[in-house]
């Protein structure tokens, strides 16, 4: 027995090794948690003690008094919560609950006042600002012009290298925040820099404080939408405290919306955060719940798991697996409706055979040798809209009845006499094929599509993976990619021109397949220079017009929300941008 | 014996240096330019793209790069992720669960796998026997994340006993089921090397020996047969150990466990060489730092295997 128990004894004493090795390498503590309050520095510290303070004295029992906390589903945000540095979904809907900008949106996509009293203009160009009274920050801080005005510059100035940078472009003076000394083109092939940031301003001159509670926004050009775009999260005002040191407070952030962080250490990385009640915010968006909780999950399948255990409240997504089934796995608590997110794929005109009439006629016939509604029902299990114009019917100016949106319906006969007609101009060799990042879980629309094209026209078509997003976009940036590629847009604001400047102007950001036509382009400025956006709308229309016949981008279809809810909720409503309605989601007693 | 584990010891200074570069270089040829990515469909600002790289070196070549890397391990900073994470942080709230999941894994093979073994060694040919041979069989055959998903959907969603899913309470109840999970495969590759070796350990003469010196069956049982029987067993334990918490990725996604796997697999989608690094190299110094451990279990396992 001696023996055996020293057997027993050395497993235990080589596991305990083992532990304490590795537990020295990655400097291994006892606390999962520990790690952000740790980081924690001046702008968390005053962050935790003013919100416990205020917690403490005067909201902490109307908050309670709310209801119960929502649980939802989320993922690990990719970046700091920095408002002008968030740029997906995971950081952006928590953002978007901790921070009050200017305007904000609503189910159907309509814009509000919301920190702004007010927002006016007479020319499109220079709008003028007034902030409600008596509105401040988590940390008691109150909300100026300058938290608007500084937080902006902030998110222009390049030397931060904010990822939501462009979104303050229209802005005056921005070209000076973010300039370089050097052109900066897309990296060369060993992956070095073109350009040296060196700003030749801090400070963006279209942005001026007239007092306290008015500030100024001056245009490089007029821009009858821009009050739409500023409930985007990049425009959210940042208190004092968060240029002391970013970094902590990208950690725990204070803001001036319906939610904050409960505390320090409520981003729990890769696990949770959580949200409380402000008490102190009086705009719409009022809670009522009695916070939110969000869980991080690395896939839908383990959160639609957990939502049939009632042990989360809403989902956001319906993972493939169970598209069949999620109507009957949650009667009457499912969500399937159109949202802000145009799908398409492009083939850029510096292509053979793509450009000029020829290139109009080819991609006219490959847009109509596609079955939208039978590869949207087959594939996505109706899941997915088919398109009838460049926009999304969540949006105000869709329409299902352009001129010329008869190429988005499949036709086989056009197809193939449009087909004809380019090869009457110069001959078709080679093969077609639309490149796709095969981690999304593109590969089954793209071999539909692809085979739909071949069947339909006789050629040869096949999709073309690409292992990662990374290398894709980094070719489609590089514009040495090869054929058709996939693109898609999600709105970033309610508004037609969202869906069209970035992606289609002469230019723009977002243009990955160069498109340029001078007439396109002046119906876009007179748009954005109309008094009205319902004015602007019409000449949208017009410029869509021109796209459904050069079709620099073939649209597919608009993506649906799919989600949930568990029986523990109610009021659960989705919005414009496909998330729920977090604040209005009540918890049954 | 201390000489023995001194030179091993030294050995990890090559082996990290080597493990890092070659993993660098992995990383490095990563097709795509992770800084695109984070742009994600939106423009890419030319301008706070380069500012990017030249925060995180990427702008300089290779062999820089990872010199960067280096100077920056030496002093314990491990580079950060892209989010402005130290890795250090990472490492540290990811390795704490997967270490836990992993030694329960090892349990529940260690356990089930030599408990069962033994006993179907003992009684070879017969049912017990055959029962456990075409279990462990099944097991085998089936792939990890079928059984995680068809686990995860009985005991989690329609019985209601557990959790579907683990996230931030890591506790023992909760990590049960993805242990069995991530242990079960090796559950059956243990329970059959136990097997083999107890049957045929039970012809060996020393056992006849042993029964013949008028020692008790389960004297003979337990330290002869079993003592002996276990070489190959710990060797392949100490062997899994690194293989469970590297491969945790399947077990850790099904059951949303913020580990080791999860964190891994982000970084490398992300392009992030930091991250990537060092995760697999504390994973590489697992791996030997359990096949030292299995060394040295030889020696007491059997005296007759000495270190000098």
């Amino acid at each position: 027995m001696k023996r055996q128990l020293s057997v027993v004894t050395a497993l235990v004493a080589g596991a305990a090794l083992l532990l304490s090795a590795c537990g020295s390498d990655s400097k291994t503590t006892s606390s999962d948690s520990s790690g952000p309050a740790a980081t924690g520095s001046s702008a968390a510290g005053t962050e935790s003690s003013a919100a416990g303070s205020d917690a403490g004295s005067s909201s902490a029992a109307p908050a309670e008094a709310t209801g119960g906390v929502i649980l939802a589903n989320g993922t690990e945000p990719q970046n700091p919560l920095i408002p002008s540095n968030t740029n997906e979904v995971g950081g952006g809907r928590i953002i978007d609950n901790i921070f009050a900008k200017l305007v904000y949106y609503d189910a159907k996509g309509e814009t509000h006042m919301e920190a702004a009293e007010s927002i006016e203009t007479t020319d499109s160009k220079t709008f003028t600002v007034k902030l409600k009274a008596g509105q401040k920050f988590t940390d008691g801080e109150p909300v100026t012009s300058a938290s608007f005005i500084d937080a902006w510059n902030f998110g222009a100035d390049v030397t931060n290298a904010q990822l939501s940078s462009y979104f303050f472009d229209p802005i005056e003076g921005f070209a000076d925040v973010n300039y370089c000394e050097k052109d900066a083109g897309p990296p060369d092939k060993k992956g070095k820099a073109t350009c040296l940031p060196a700003p030749k301003a801090k400070t963006m001159s279209g942005l001026k404080k007239v007092d306290d509670t008015t500030f100024t926004i001056t245009l490089t050009e007029a821009q009858s939408d821009f009050p739409l775009r500023l409930g985007y999260s990049a425009f959210a005002p940042l208190p004092t405290s968060a240029f002391k040191d970013i970094k902590a407070f990208g950690e725990n952030p204070v803001g001036n919306g319906p939610y904050m962080l409960s505390g320090p250490g409520s981003w729990e990385h890769n696990v949770k955060i959580d949200l409380v009640p402000n008490p102190d915010y009086t705009g719409d968006r009022k809670p009522q719940n009695g916070g939110l909780t969000f869980t991080f999950y690395q896939a839908y399948e383990a959160a639609y798991s957990d939502l049939q255990s009632n042990l989360l409240d809403v989902i956001d997504g319906i993972p493939p697996g169970s598209l069949t089934s999620y109507e009957t796995d949650l009667p009457g608590r499912s969500v399937n409706q159109p949202a802000a997110v145009f799908q398409s794929f492009t083939v850029p005109a510096r292509d053979p055979h793509f450009s000029g009439e020829e290139g109009n006629l080819r991609r006219q016939a490959i847009s109509m040798a596609i079955n939208r509604d039978e590869i949207t029902k087959i594939i996505f299990s109706g899941t997915r809209t088919p398109a009838s114009d460049f926009t999304s019917p969540v949006i105000a100016g869709w329409s299902d009845s352009l001129k010329g949106a008869d190429v988005l319906k499949f036709n086989a006969d056009g197809a193939k006499k449009a087909w004809a007609a380019a090869n009457a101009i110069s001959p078709w060799d080679g093969k077609f094929t639309i490149a796709y990042n095969s981690d999304g879980g593109h590969k089954e629309w793209v071999d539909a599509v692809s085979n739909s094209i071949k069947n339909t026209l006789g050629i040869d078509a096949e999709g073309k993976p690409y292992a990662s997003f990374a290398e894709l976009r980094t070719q489609v940036t590089d514009r040495s990619i090869e054929g058709g590629f996939r693109t898609g847009w999600q709105a970033d604001y309610p508004s037609v021109s969202n869906f069209l400047g970035p992606i289609y102007k002469t230019g723009a950001g977002s243009n990955d397949g160069d498109y340029s036509n001078p007439e396109f382009d002046k119906l876009l400025g007179e748009g954005s220079a109309a008094k009205t956006v319902e004015e602007g709308n019409k000449f949208y229309e017009q410029a869509q017009e021109i796209l459904l016949k050069e079709l620099p981008a073939i649209p597919l279809w608009y993506s649906n929300v799919t989600g949930g809810f568990s029986t523990n909720v109610s009021n659960v409503q989705f919005g414009w941008d496909s998330q729920p309605i977090y604040y209005a989601i009540q918890k049954k007693a | 014996m201390l000489w023995y584990t001194g030179r091993r010891l030294l050995q990890f200074i090559p082996v990290f240096l080597g493990a890092t570069l070659l993993i660098y270089a992995m990383v490095f040829a990563l097709p795509g330019d992770p800084v695109a990515a984070l742009f994600g469909d939106k423009p890419v600002n030319p301008q706070v793209a380069a500012q990017i790289r030249a925060q995180y070196h990427l702008d300089v070549g290779f062999f820089q790069q990872y010199l960067y890397y280096l100077k920056g391990v030496v002093t314990f900073d491990f580079g950060k992720s892209f989010s402005g994470r130290p890795v250090l942080e990472v490492m540290q709230s990811a390795f704490p669960t997967t270490i836990k999941l992993a030694f329960m894994a090892l349990a529940v093979e260690g356990i089930l796998g030599i408990g069962l073994g033994l006993l179907a060694g003992l009684r070879r040919g017969g049912f017990f026997d055959g029962t456990v041979l075409i279990f462990s069989l099944l097991i085998i055959a089936i792939p990890v994340f079928v059984l995680g998903f068809v686990l995860q959907f009985v005991f989690g969603v329609k019985l209601g006993w557990v959790n579907p899913t683990v996230g931030g309470n890591a506790t023992f109840a909760n990590l049960l089921l993805p242990a069995f999970v991530l242990g079960g495969v090796s559950l059956a590759y243990v329970l059959r090397l136990t097997r083999t070796s107890v049957a045929e350990n039970l012809t060996a003469d020393f056992v006849r020996t042993a029964t013949a010196k008028g020692l008790s069956r389960r004297r003979v049982v337990t330290v002869h047969v079993l003592r002996n029987s276990m070489i190959p067993v710990v060797t392949f334990l100490g062997a899994d150990l690194g293989a469970l918490m590297g491969g945790a990725i399947v077990t850790e996604g099904i059951f949303n466990i913020p580990g080791v796997g999860n964190a891994l697999y982000r970084a490398v989608r992300a392009g992030e060489a930091p991250t990537v690094v060092s995760i697999v190299t504390v994973l590489i110094l697992v791996f030997i730092v359990a096949s030292l451990l299995v060394d040295l279990l030889y020696a007491i396992l059997d005296p007759r295997i000495r270190y000098v």
